[in-house]
């Protein structure tokens, strides 16, 4: 993967997939630390012990087993090959958290690239379910709530064209907010 | 900067468009395929290039939707056009530069670009 905003897109497909009805992304740098956590959290219907060790194996898949695959050992190596790791942790009926934490300073670090495109796209794509972004710099953190946008927007889709246009912007704007460190207060 | 108001302008905008829309019966879906294997070739931008150029064109009755693995990994970034009546249309190897010629040749007009179809790029 090019970058990490595919490796996300990537994996936030095995919980809708697992019918997860809510879905948080949230991306966090820690400068201090050089540290970048991405997680991928859901309520879908979660794996045994023995598929969370399985889906880190990329020479496990069956056709049977369609979503475990390639894309948790791509996300693993990405992380790994900074000098971080991935965590899984998961429970049958309850959901998965998916973890990763990558070293920023090292030279195997590929970039997050365009994360607003990714979670616009599993926004529009699955008006069905329930998403929670949240994208930060330290201390600065940015949320977005499919839940509190359905409750505004009302019987128009969040797919409606003028609508998904908004919310691109929307995700653009807040994100060169943090990553510009402008503050709220001047405005 | 964008405002939650503003989002409320929008819905009442679309709100009075989609009423027009209602009633006009089966439709064309463009499905793009999304697995590990199509993320890693590019859909991403693929996708988003045919969500715009439906809504640019203002395109009723044309659904953009993701699937899963098509099962020919090499091909990906892999995407079918379903248009009643008719019969499967699967395009190979896209890219964003491809949809505008698809959505109006194909979409628009019912003329698939046969150079970018499956049957024309994968030879025995």
């Amino acid at each position: 993967m090019r970058e990490l905003s595919l490796n996300v897109l990537d994996i936030a497909q095995n919980s809708i997939s697992a019918d997860a009805p809510l879905i948080e992304i949230e991306v966090l740098e820690n400068t201090e630390k050089k540290e970048l956590l991405i997680g991928i959290y859901d309520n879908g219907k979660g794996m045994t012990p023995e598929q969370v060790e399985n889906v880190k194996d990329p020479f496990f898949t069956t056709r049977t087993t369609r979503k475990v695959g390639m894309g948790i050992p791509l996300f693993k190596l990405a992380a790994e090959q900074t000098g971080g790791h991935l965590n899984i942790e998961s429970e049958v009926g309850k959901g998965t958290r998916v973890q990763a934490v990558f070293k920023t300073d090292s030279i195997d670090f590929t970039p997050i690239g365009d994360m607003e495109s990714t979670v616009l796209m599993l926004i529009t794509m699955n008006t069905d379910r329930e998403f929670i972004y949240r994208f930060g710099i330290d201390e600065r953190i940015f949320t977005l709530s499919t839940q509190e946008l359905k409750a505004i927007l009302g019987d128009v889709p969040l797919s409606e064209p003028s609508v998904s246009m908004w919310i691109k912007e929307y995700l653009e704007e807040q994100t060169q907010n943090i990553r510009g460190g402008m503050l709220n207060e001047i405005t | 900067m964008k405002s939650l108001e503003e989002l409320m302008a929008i819905r009442d905008k679309a709100r009075a468009s989609m009423t027009d829309r209602e009633g006009t019966g089966e439709g064309i879906r463009i499905v793009v395929g999304m697995a590990t294997c199509g993320i890693a070739a590019g859909a991403r931008p693929v996708l988003n290039a045919f969500v715009e150029e439906v809504a640019k064109r203002g395109l009723k009755n044309v659904t953009v939707s993701q699937t899963g693995c098509i099962g020919m990994c090499q091909y990906e970034p892999i995407v079918e056009v379903f248009a009643p009546g008719k019969e499967k249309v699967t395009y190979v190897k896209m890219s964003p530069e491809n949809v505008p010629e698809i959505v109006a040749n194909h979409i628009v007009n019912g003329n698939p670009v046969v150079e970018k179809t499956v049957g024309a790029i994968v030879k025995n």
